[in-house]
């Protein structure tokens, strides 16, 4: 089945058995292999992506229903040399120890920072039509989607932190 | 996964045609129950009928002073919704309260009232499950079973229904709004669209093989507070043990039932001048559990009184 995805700017159209998860074409076909494969089940954040700037998990949606769509990656968000603040952030922080949910968090924090700044609460917003503010216990739940083996949370947390109320 | 052929609805006649005239079809919306299940075939469709991009992702004001939900808007979107929000805060802090932001962006309204079971033992492909493969047995009948029913259960099946949205629906008397195979269109309660097991637990709703959500119709909020509360073995992007809605007079439960369950004996008897704590036990006092689930009549019990007295003091 043909489908036309963006990623990271360039059009691609591939060709592939409709089973083919998006996570897997953008691995697979793509040679995009920043994206992980944790659990494959939706249920730890190593594949989430961007797609038309909006956090998902990649496992969980088939590369047919993206026909059109624009996906990105963190081979888009930045490269050594030019990386996205988010990127840089997680640096400075040492937000991470074997890396492998790194992909994932970078993606998502991308997308929840866009969220708060869009005004959407979450769990532990008091006042629901009320301003964010990204507090701590803001910050751990909105990224409660994304699990670190290794447990590097609070440097996750403090780059996140860093970032939080700025424009990334 | 088993192989299956795809196309990408642009009308929603035809989508209903295509899924009512192929029982090897079923619709996708954003994917996140029904491709998992795919993946442990579970579920093993032969055709999938993309309705996510249909146009009912928007939200409108009904002539009533309500809302009505498009069956393809997205959870997140859906939360995030200024007068959901002032409104419905209660609808709110569910949505809220399930999945993940990642999934939220993807999960929509109708996939999420049709999400399926989280009964580990309909997840294990290697044990019996009559929901599953209808006949085979229910491996979770005597096992530790936090997670199932207290109300209604049958011998075939102590499966919960676990959305969190679908209980702020109920107690919000929401309804849906759905495309039949014959062209008509059909209005159903949220209470009354899922079934109770009985002897047929792999039938869980009265919709119709092709019948399409399109949208979900919530009537004016209520008078009196709105609160919402949710019990889980961690503390965020898991399913629920137990979930209590309040919205006026108006009491619902989840996790405690093969679907959303209306707690009536609880909203009788606060109608009648009833505390808290009194209108939680006469619910509670119609439930019904082996040994290993006694524990979870005591905390529903005690979250439903909490819950009603939070949206008490609420507004
Ligand atoms: C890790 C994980 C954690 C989760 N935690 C929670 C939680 O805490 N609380 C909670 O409530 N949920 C939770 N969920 C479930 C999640 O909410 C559902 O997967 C989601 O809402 C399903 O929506 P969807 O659009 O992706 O549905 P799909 O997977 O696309 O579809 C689900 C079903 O609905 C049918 N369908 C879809 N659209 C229509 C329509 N318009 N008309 C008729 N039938 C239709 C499909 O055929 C399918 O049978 C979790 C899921 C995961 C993976
Ligand atoms: S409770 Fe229902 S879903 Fe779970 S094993 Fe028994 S029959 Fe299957
Ligand atoms: S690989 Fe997608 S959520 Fe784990
Ligand atoms: S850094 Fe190893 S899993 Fe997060």
């Amino acid at each position: 089945m043909r489908t036309t995805i963006t990623v990271n700017g360039t059009a691609q159209t591939l060709d592939v058995d409709p089973r083919t998860t998006l996570l897997d074409a953008l691995r697979e076909h793509l040679g995009l292999t920043g994206s992980k494969k944790g659990c494959d089940h939706g249920q730890c954040g190593a594949c989430t992506v961007l797609v038309n700037g909006v956090r998902i998990n990649s496992c969980l949606s088939i590369l047919a229903m993206h026909d059109g769509d624009q996906v990105t990656t963190i081979e888009g968000l930045g490269q050594p040399g030019a990386l996205h603040p988010v990127q840089q952030a997680f640096l400075e922080r040492d937000a991470l120890q074997c890396g492998y949910c790194t992909p994932g968090q970078i993606c998502s924090t991308v997308g929840m920072l866009q969220e708060a700044a869009d005004g959407w609460a979450s769990r532990e917003t008091a006042d629901l039509t009320a301003g964010i503010s990204l507090t701590d216990a803001e910050i751990r739940e909105r990224m409660s989607g994304n699990i670190c083996r290794c447990s590097a949370y609070p440097q996750i947390l403090a780059a996140i932190r860093d970032l939080a109320g700025e424009p990334a | 996964m088993r192989p299956f052929t795809y196309e990408r609805a642009t009308d929603a006649q035809a989508a209903v045609k295509a899924v009512a005239e192929n029982p090897g079809a079923r619709f996708l919306a954003g994917g996140t129950n029904l491709l998992d299940l795919m993946k442990l075939e579970i579920e093993a469709p032969t055709h999938l009928v993309d309705v996510g991009r249909l146009p009912f992702a928007g939200i409108e004001e009904t002539d009533e002073g309500g809302l009505r939900i498009g069956g393809a808007m997205t959870n997140a979107r859906l939360a995030a919704h200024p007068k959901v929000r002032e409104r419905y805060p209660v609808l709110t802090r569910a949505i809220l309260a399930g999945a993940s932001g990642q999934l939220r962006n993807k999960a929509t309204t109708a996939g999420n009232l049709l999400q399926r079971t989280r009964c580990d033992y309909f997840y294990d492909t290697t044990k019996p499950c009559n929901k599953r493969q209808p006949g085979s047995g229910c491996s979770a009948l005597g096992g530790p079973t936090g997670y199932g029913a207290i109300f209604g259960a049958s011998e075939a099946c102590i499966a919960t229904h676990t959305s969190d949205m679908a209980v702020a629906m109920t107690a919000l008397d929401a309804s849906v709004e759905t495309m039949t195979p014959d062209g008509g269109v059909r209005t159903i309660k949220v209470e009354a669209l899922h079934l109770l097991p009985e002897a047929t637990p792999q039938v869980e709703t009265q919709l119709a093989a092709g019948e399409l959500i399109t949208a979900v119709v919530l009537p004016p909020p209520p008078l009196g507070g709105q609160a919402y509360a949710k019990v889980r073995d961690r503390a965020s992007y898991a399913h629920g043990l137990a979930m209590v809605a309040v919205a006026g007079g108006r009491v619902a439960f989840g996790a405690v039932a093969h679907k959303p369950w209306r707690a009536a004996q609880a909203e009788a008897a606060l109608a009648a001048g009833a505390s808290p704590a009194e209108a939680a036990a006469a619910e509670m006092a119609g439930a019904d559990a082996d040994d290993r689930r006694t524990h979870k009549i005591a905390l529903v019990r005690r979250l439903a009184a909490a819950t009603i007295e939070d949206a008490g003091s609420a507004r």
